[in-house]
Formats: C-alpha cells, sequence, structure tokens
C-alpha cells in the first residue's frame, strides 16, 4: 500500500456516515492532509477514526475573523490528516472528543479555558490550564484578551480546585506540591492511598503556564524559534526544530541539507544526553547512586562537547528559522566520530553493570506497569509507548530530512514497567550513535560544504505544520502567519500531554515510596505541558 | 561488585582540582567561599531551590553543579528539601502568576536571615517571557532578591560565581 492508500477508506466511511467533507488539500499542511467538515460531523468524524484504529495526536484552535477554527490532527502509520472546522464565535460548542480519545481529556479542557469553547459530553468540566490569574468567563487566547490581561494585586493559590474525595476505613490523601522536594519542576499531586498502595492519583498541572501561545502572537520567525526553544529547556532542539520546520513550511521553503544533516545530530546529541542523565536518575530513585554518578558523569562530557560545537551546554537557538546557525569542518566530525566510538563503549560496559544488578532488578522490573491498550488509548509516544507497544517514531515515517535517508529499527517492547522503559532509552542511545554515525558520513559526502542556511521569504496568510520526533516522543508544532509575515497563531503541542495521564495509571497498585521512579521512567515535561 | 569496583577504579576521581580547566580563578573563590561559609553558617550553607516557572533548563544546570564534575558540596554548599532547613533561596524562571503565592510562601517559610537568588535571564529580568497576563516576570517582583545570576541557563560555573560573590557581598560576576 503505498501512502495514505487509506485516506479513501476514511473518506468512504465518512460518507457512509454522512459527513460532508468540503474540501481537502495536501499542500495546505503538507505533509498532511487537511480536511474540512462541518462542525455538527465533529464527533462523527472522530467516531470513525475511532473504528479505523487511526491514533489522535493533538487539538488546538485559531481565532479568525470571529470564528474559532478548531483542527485535529489523526494519524495512521506516519501519514497525518488535520480536521478542521469553523464555529461562530459567540459561544462557540461542539462535540468532545475525549469519550473517544482519552488522551484528548485535558487538550479539550485547555480550549475551553482558553478560548471559551464547550465540549458537550465531554465527562471533566473543570478547569485545567487556568488557575485563578484570570476569571472565569475570560479566555487569553481570544483576539479580544490584552497581553497584559487583569491579573490580581496577587494572585492566590488555586486553593478551591476540585478533586474528588475518596472515603473508606483506613484510605488517606497525600497532597504533594507544587514546590517539590528536589530541584524539580512545580506541579501538585495528589495521592489516595491505602496503606503503602496507591489507589488513585490526581495530577493538577498549569502551575508554570507563562503565555507562551499569547506572547508568540506578533513575533517575527527568529523570534518564534526563540521562544520554542524555551517551550521545554530539556527538549530546547526539538522543539525549535518543530517550530522551524512549521515556519518553513508556512514560508515554502526547505533548509538546505546540511543544515538538515546538523539539526538531525543535534537533536540525537539532546536524546543522548537526556536518557543518560534519565537513567542515572531512575537508578538513583532506588538508592543506587554508582550509576547517577556513572551517567552524570557521561552527560557532563557530552554537553561540554555540546557547549564547545554549538556555543551553548544544551545547544539552544542554534537551530533557527532557514537552517542553523553552526557548521561542522573535517576537524569536528573527527572529534564527534571518536565521541561516540567512546560513549559507545563508555554506555555498553555501564549497561551491562545495570543489566546485572539484582537490587536494581527488584525494584525496577514489574514496577510501573503501564498496558499496551492503556498506551494506545492514550496516544503516548517515545519510550513510553515504545515501552507498551506502541511504534510510533517520526524518524521512520520519511516524513523529514535528514531521516528520510536512514533507516533504523524502533526500540519495542510491551512489557511496559520501569525496567522496560529504562531499556528501550538504553537501546535508543546506541541507535541514536549509529545514526549519528550516519549523519557525519553524510556531512562528508556532500560537495558543498557551506549551505547552512536560507533566508525565509515572507508569505503572509502561510500556515504550517511541524512533525519532530523528540526524544520525549512526537512533537507536533502549528504556525499560522499574519497579513504581515508575522506570527498569528502558535501551538506546540509536546509529547508529555499524553504521558502524563499515563502516569496517573501507572502508579495505580504501587506503593506511594514508588512514585519518584515511576515518575522519573516517564518524566513528562510541566513547562512543555503548562506552556 | 566487582566489576562496579574496577569501574569506579577506572573513572577515578572527576571533580576537578578548582575547576582551573575553564577558570584559574575559582579555586581560589572556592577556599574563599569555603572560608566565608565556614566562618558565617559554621560550615554549610544550605540552599532550596524553587523553579517558579522556569522551562527546565536552569534546573538541568543545578543538577550539573551537583554532579561528580562540580560536586558543590565540597566548598560546603548543599541543597535541601525544606526551605525550613535552607539559608538561600535559589529561583528559577519568570514568576508564573500560578507560581506566585507558593514562591512567596516557601520564602516565608524560610528562617531568618535568608538570602534569594535569583538565577537565570528570566529569573533577572523575565526573559524570553516578560510580563504578562501570565507571567509576573522578575522574581525581584514578587519577593526581594539580594543577588542575581544572568545566563540562559547560568552555566555550573556561573551558577557557583554567583553563590560565591553571594558569600562575598557583591554582585553577581
Amino acid at each position: 500500500m503505498s501512502r495514505f492508500d487509506w485516506l479513501s477508506g476514511y473518506l468512504a466511511e465518512l460518507e457512509d456516515e454522512h459527513v460532508i467533507v468540503h474540501s481537502g488539500s495536501a499542500q495546505t499542511l503538507a505533509p498532511a492532509h487537511l480536511l474540512i467538515i462541518d462542525p455538527e460531523d465533529w464527533g462523527k468524524a472522530a467516531s470513525v477514526a475511532k473504528n479505523m484504529d487511526l491514533r489522535w495526536s493533538g487539538i488546538w484552535a485559531d481565532e479568525q475573523d470571529s470564528d474559532i477554527v478548531l483542527s485535529a490532527v489523526l494519524v495512521n502509520q506516519g501519514d497525518y490528516v488535520v480536521l478542521r472546522t469553523a464555529l461562530l464565535g459567540e459561544q462557540p460548542e461542539i462535540a468532545s472528543h475525549t469519550p473517544l480519545y482519552p488522551g484528548a481529556d485535558r487538550m479539550e479542557r485547555h480550549l475551553a479555558d482558553m478560548f471559551g469553547v464547550t465540549f458537550t459530553d465531554h465527562p471533566d468540566t473543570r478547569r485545567w490550564i487556568r488557575h485563578q490569574a484570570w476569571q472565569e468567563g475570560e479566555h487569553p487566547l481570544r483576539a479580544g484578551f490584552p497581553v497584559q490581561g487583569n491579573p490580581p494585586e496577587r494572585t492566590p493559590a488555586d486553593a478551591d480546585y476540585p478533586s474528588p474525595p475518596i472515603q473508606g476505613s483506613g484510605v488517606y490523601e497525600i497532597p504533594v506540591g507544587p514546590v517539590h522536594a528536589g530541584i524539580i519542576e512545580p506541579g501538585h499531586f495528589r495521592f489516595q492511598a491505602a496503606g503503602e498502595p496507591i489507589l488513585r492519583l490526581e495530577e493538577r498541572l498549569g502551575y508554570v503556564h507563562k503565555g507562551i501561545e499569547k506572547i508568540a502572537v506578533g513575533r517575527d520567525a527568529a523570534g518564534l524559534a526563540r521562544l520554542a526553544g524555551r517551550i521545554s529547556g530539556d527538549s530546547t532542539v526539538a522543539h525549535t526544530w518543530a517550530a522551524c520546520q512549521a515556519l518553513e513550511r508556512a514560508s515554502g521553503i526547505r533548509p538546505p541539507e546540511r543544515a538538515s544533516i546538523i539539526r538531525g545530530l543535534l537533536s540525537e546529541r539532546e536524546r543522548i544526553a537526556n536518557h543518560i542523565g534519565d537513567i542515572g536518575a531512575i537508578c538513583n530513585d532506588v538508592g543506587f547512586a554508582f550509576a547517577q554518578m556513572q551517567c552524570q558523569a557521561l552527560r557532563e562530557q557530552w554537553q561540554r562537547r555540546s557547549g564547545e560545537l554549538s556555543g551553548h551546554r544544551l545547544m539552544m537557538d542554534v537551530v533557527v528559522p532557514g537552517g542553523v546557525m553552526i557548521n561542522l569542518d573535517d576537524a569536528a566530525i573527527a572529534t564527534l566520530r571518536e565521541d561516540h566510538a567512546r560513549l559507545r563503549e563508555q554506555a555498553r560496559s555501564l549497561f551491562d553493570i545495570l543489566d546485572d544488578q539484582p537490587s536494581l532488578e527488584d525494584r525496577l522490573l514489574s514496577t510501573g506497569y503501564l498496558s499496551p491498550e492503556t498506551a494506545r488509548a492514550l496516544g503516548a509516544s517515545g519510550y513510553v509507548g515504545k515501552a507498551s507497544g506502541q511504534a510510533i517514531d517520526l524518524r521512520t515515517d520519511g516524513l523529514y530530512a535528514p531521516y528520510t535517508r536512514l533507516r533504523f529499527n524502533i526500540a519495542l517492547s510491551e512489557s511496559g514497567d520501569v525496567a522496560t522503559r529504562m531499556g528501550i532509552r538504553q537501546e535508543e542511545v546506541f541507535s541514536s550513535l549509529n545514526l549519528m554515525d550516519e549523519m557525519l558520513k553524510m556531512l562528508e559526502q556532500q560537495t558543498d560544504r557551506t549551505d547552512i542556511y536560507i533566508e525565509l521569504p515572507s508569505r503572509p496568510g502561510g500556515e504550517g505544520l511541524g512533525l519532530i520526533d523528540g526524544w520525549r516522543g512526537e512533537i507536533v508544532s502549528y504556525v499560522r502567519l499574519d497579513d504581515e509575515g508575522r506570527v498569528a497563531r502558535f501551538f506546540a503541542r509536546d509529547p508529555s500531554w499524553f504521558t502524563w495521564p499515563a502516569l496517573e495509571r501507572i502508579v495505580l497498585g504501587n506503593i506511594v515510596p514508588d512514585f519518584p521512579v515511576c515518575n522519573k521512567s516517564v518524566n513528562g515535561s510541566y513547562s512543555g505541558h503548562d506552556l | 561488585m566487582m566489576r562496579i569496583l574496577n569501574r569506579i577504579y577506572r573513572t577515578g576521581t572527576l571533580t576537578e582540582q578548582g575547576l582551573d580547566l575553564r577558570d584559574p580563578e575559582i579555586e581560589a573563590l572556592g577556599r574563599e567561599l569555603k572560608t566565608h561559609i565556614d566562618a558565617r553558617f559554621d560550615g554549610s550553607l544550605a540552599i532550596r531551590e524553587v523553579d517558579a516557572g522556569s522551562c527546565n533548563a536552569c534546573e538541568l544546570e543545578i543538577h550539573a553543579v551537583n554532579g561528580p564534575y562540580y560536586d558543590i558540596e565540597r566548598f560546603g554548599v548543599h541543597f535541601v528539601a525544606s526551605p525550613r532547613h535552607a539559608d538561600v533561596l535559589l529561583v528559577t524562571g519568570p514568576v508564573s502568576r500560578h507560581m506566585e503565592t507558593a514562591l512567596r510562601r516557601t520564602w516565608q517559610a524560610m528562617g531568618k536571615p535568608r538570602f534569594v537568588i535569583a538565577s537565570g535571564d528570566c529569573a533577572c529580568s523575565g526573559g524570553e517571557f516578560g510580563v504578562s497576563y501570565a507571567s509576573c516576570g522578575a522574581v525581584r517582583n514578587v519577593i526581594p532578591v539580594d543577588l542575581q545570576i544572568p545566563g540562559c541557563p547560568p552555566s555550573p560555573i556561573e551558577l557557583m560565581k554567583g553563590i560565591l560573590a553571594l558569600m562575598q557581598g557583591t554582585n553577581a560576576p
């Protein structure tokens, strides 16, 4: 079957359900297909998609000429479809996708808060991103809402957020956060437990909501890339790349090939740095400090090299719209090749030790299980999805350079526990190293070794979709430009939107003291989620 | 077990001698810091870190400060879980409005005397996020700040220099 052959099947099913597709476009949001439908068919279109086992991958809204335009992303084996519909802006109301796709839950509540869209038959009508910085009935992403808003003199804590009580003999609650005990991001967790096992976990996020979608509006391309680089600092390369890809597609250009290869190298460097750091942290959360020290040392060496090559230890602001800020000469390529070989050897011998520790096995095996069914229902990508049977990796879908020319096998398992998520990340360290060696070869084979940047032409009104596989998983980034070529709308869907709810399921039945290691094995981004 | 010991032996001590690979002054500053901490804090300075809205890049570098290469504990600086145990509050991020009260309460929970370091460009000035419906901007807009460490994010060495500067009663480098 060639690409998108399934789409005619989807369209036929929609027709059977009397859903009218007004227009379809393979260009507007390429490589995704855009389908425009009526608002009353919104639920039915998702229902048909669900029956065909399509994956649901995000939703955003956009106010245009007093209409609220909704776009939802569906995916089948790396083929993307965007469903779109327009609602009257007065009292926008539409069917919820959450009953079919539970991963849609918080993103729809985000839209209810930010745009005032009512999702009928949504199972949870509580606010999500809104705490107390703006009032009920105010919607920050509506055009009439000023960037400065009208915040209270001091914003109080969101103390009256309703949380379902739990009752029973010996049942108790542990509220944790937003300020946590370690050096980590803020969020609130409410554990309901009987004895040590967790009966229920409720997450409350939104504490680091910084208005990213709002302050993106009016920026030029370079300004948007800088902002995207600070959506989640640990994924700065991936998010900047996704935003730049969206901008480039909106402007109708492709970056030079050399720039794409260098982006690939930076992105794999970011993946390895985070994987190694987190493997150490997972071991540390069960008291195995040796691994933590070893991994921190490897990570520091790796970051220092990133700093030497790119001028920034986390490689911030190196990916820019139209290309990259750094080139790699023969000496740098030789250095990297040696680095890769050294890390391969060091990681191999370290992971051999980790794989052979009964004390680690005892704590990590069968801890924090996520079933393939739940992972599928939530749309979890990245190592969380891969450890639970979800073969989602945009690098293998032929969607973007340099991966269109590279082949590798997705690390995959169905065991779904902490040990498996850590194992997937160990495997990815090696597959990334192999990919990076291939990329170095690609750089050497190029005849033009100077071409790393192309200026973005102004293309007013253009829109584009960025689709990047970051180390956490699939990132979807949407950009629409206004009449002057400035950003009119920006939305970045971090993979954490789907792995945070997975964590609520993962911890069930586990003991409270194992929450840190369960949490670390998922490592959702608070900032990437809260925007 | 033998493999672990062997690996530890082969890895050796990574802590850089005063980090003089990058800055020859730092060992001297480190010694001076230790002198200050010995005199004023009886040998140990306790820091409570609060992310008040950061993108988490600042946290990555603060983790590195505690790693084997920098190992800031050898200068008497350690990170604690409770503000009640802390001498210094190290705040990152622009202060999101949703974290405003949590930050203020954390600060109020500290014993006196207490010091506040605003770490990173966002904490110093609001950075890329500024002041908006969602962000209070700089930390000093919410609680009094004793020292600011610029950088996006500040590197481990810049963080160490900042803490040294606080002890010396001077501005950050």
